[in-house]
């Protein structure tokens, strides 16, 4: 077992992830059955190879520092689940 | 014949000879919606109205004699591409009340053609998915044989398509996504180059990876939505800078022969693992009408190709757990009401509620990877392993022009057969995820039919930015092998 039912507890938690008590052991057991095919990378020579984050090198994109148009107040708050006059309504953060 | 059953070729030369009106074309698709969609299940969204007012505008634009190749042709979108004005859900509960404020850059470049939106599609949630079984939406069934899913994650894309719901679409492909349910269903698929399309207002799942692409009814029409949505886009950052050819034009310049065309066979792709005997028979009779054509075969060597799915499937699950953030509760989507814990606990129980069991099984897999002291040996080892598999590719392409292959293992599969074990399903990805990997483009052309009726498709790989190869050869081929015009009977 490489990864226990505990260690998927957490690893939801740092997601803000919650796993129905019910479904935990077969998602454990499903996550720890790919995790242990995805070890196969160990056999792989990476020996002196550079990673790739992507498919295609871009340079970096820029642009000139001028003002272009953007969403809206209005428009960015339509579609929250709770809000007022322009902004989101969160549960109390600081106790 | 019925108007919704034409190639959007077709459909633009009655539109522009005016022996046909865009509203009577969107018309006939909105009936065929209505007709067969409770037994399909491709869309999720269909919104007459906003389809009929856009066609009423493209017969006026056609009336003033100003047509675009698209002016008028009902497409059919992935749900997973921000429509203003019309409902985006991502196949999830989560955003099922979504409606985007805003249009994607490949739509703001539909409706300049001219295109009317047939309405939005089903798809695995965040695409996540070879099936589109893990749609919190509905079920899409493969108009071929109603028992079978139709591939996926633009599963809904490729089925409306081949069951004549609309006259091309637009699917995204992240680890073939446009190309197995393209080959599922019978129909032509492409994944562009990365970079080609602009991925603004395409939902995020793998950055890295995904790619929005065309599914059509054959290659011409491939062609026609390739120039009508590649190009630079300044609102994506990972957009290409550089001119894209006419691939109409290409393919009308593609003559009827394969002379001079290096088409590369990995070896390590003869001995793939439970490939399906019909469709190794079909590659091979492909093979065969290529040769034909002159079209000379040579070995090459993907070495790495036996580590795709599981570099896939660390960087992938990476990459989503970082875009999967966002879906907290707090600025889209639904939330989880009467909470406790706080705002931590909102998040949780919103997430809890929102998000299908394969999303979380893929958000805990890569912040699991992400997580402090395992990083090096799953994101860095993958990303590296990514190199050798670009590299590979790279020397390929020295020896052939295009790499040839299957595009899935098997026909489309039963629906429920894969569910239960994700490692299979991942597995059935082998040919087509190290395109993505690498970023070169992709595109799957029917080939042949298994002896169940079931379509197959076949699989033709090239260079960066080498479309323009890949639809000619596939048109060429697509020409000479003169499939059996077979349509899906939906019983």
């Amino acid at each position: 077992m490489k990864i226990t039912k505990e260690q998927v507890v957490q690893v939801a938690h740092l997601a803000r992830l919650e796993v129905d008590e019910a479904d935990m052991e077969r998602i454990a057991e499903q996550i720890d059955k790919i995790l242990e095919y995805i070890d196969t990378l160990a056999k792989a020579d990476t020996e002196g190879v550079e990673p790739s984050f992507q498919g295609i090198d871009h340079d970096t994109a820029f642009r000139e520092d001028v003002p272009v148009g953007h969403v809206g107040q209005e428009n960015a708050t339509a579609n929250a689940p709770s809000s007022e006059d322009g902004y989101f309504i969160v549960p109390k953060v600081i106790g | 014949m019925k108007l919704h059953e034409l190639k959007i070729h077709e459909a633009h030369e009655l539109l522009k000879k005016k022996e046909i009106s865009s509203s009577e074309l969107t018309q006939s698709v909105l009936g065929r919606i209505r007709e067969i969609e409770e037994k399909v299940g491709a869309y999720i969204t269909v919104d007459e109205d906003f389809s009929m007012a856009q066609a009423i505008a493209a017969d006026k634009v056609i009336s003033e004699g100003n047509i675009k190749t698209l002016t008028g042709i009902p497409l059919g979108i992935k749900d997973l591409i921000c429509t203003k004005g019309m409902k985006t859900t991502c196949g999830s509960k989560f955003l099922d009340d979504f409606v985007p404020p805003y249009d994607a850059t490949v739509m703001a470049k539909l409706y300049s053609d001219g295109a009317v939106v047939s309405g939005k599609l089903n798809m695995d949630e965040f695409a996540m998915g070879s099936s589109t079984e893990n749609s919190a939406m509905k079920l899409t069934r493969n108009p071929w044989d109603l028992s079978r899913i139709p591939g996926g994650s633009s599963g809904g894309s490729a089925a409306a398509v081949a069951a004549d719901m609309c006259l091309g679409s637009l699917g995204s492909d992240t680890g073939g996504s446009i190309r197995q349910p393209a080959s599922h269903c019978g129909v032509v698929g492409i994944k562009p180059t990365y970079g080609s399309v602009s991925r603004y207002g395409l939902v995020a799942y793998a950055s890295s990876l995904d790619q929005i692409g065309p599914i059509t009814k054959d290659v011409r029409d491939s062609a026609i939505l390739m120039n009508a949505i590649c190009g630079f886009d300044g609102k994506d950052s990972t957009s290409a800078r550089r001119e894209f050819p006419d691939f109409v034009s290409a393919i009308n310049n593609a003559g009827d022969n394969l002379k001079g065309i290096r088409i590369g066979l990995p070896e390590e792709y003869n001995n793939a693992e439970g490939l399906d005997p019909d469709v190794a028979e079909s590659v091979k009779k492909s093979m065969k009408i290529m040769e034909s054509l002159g079209a000379e075969f040579v070995p090459v060597s993907l070495p790495n190709t036996k580590y795709a799915v599981a570099v896939y499937y660390v960087i992938a699950p990476c990459e989503a757990s970082s875009n999967l953030a966002r879906y907290d509760g707090v600025r889209y989507g639904r939330r989880a009401e009467d909470t406790e814990g706080g705002i931590i606990g909102m998040y949780k129980a919103t997430r809890l509620k929102g998000l299908g069991e394969e999303v979380k099984r893929r958000i805990i897999i890569g912040t699991y990877a992400l997580s402090e002291g395992y990083y090096d040996a799953y994101y860095g080892k993958a990303a590296q392993v990514r190199t050798l598999i670009k590299q590979d590719f790279n020397k390929a392409f020295e020896k052939c022009d295009m790499i040839l292959s299957p595009v899935a293992p098997t026909p489309a599969f039963k629906i429920g057969e894969k569910t239960g074990d994700p490692l299979t399903m991942y597995l059935s990805d082998i040919f087509t995820l190290s395109t993505n990997l690498a970023g070169i483009p992709g595109i799957s052309v029917p080939c042949g039919y298994s002896k169940e009726g079931l379509p197959i498709g076949l699989q033709l790989q090239a260079g960066y930015f080498c479309e323009e190869k890949l639809l000619k050869a596939a048109y060429v081929f697509e020409k000479a092998a003169a499939l059996e015009k077979r349509k899906p009977a939906i019983k």
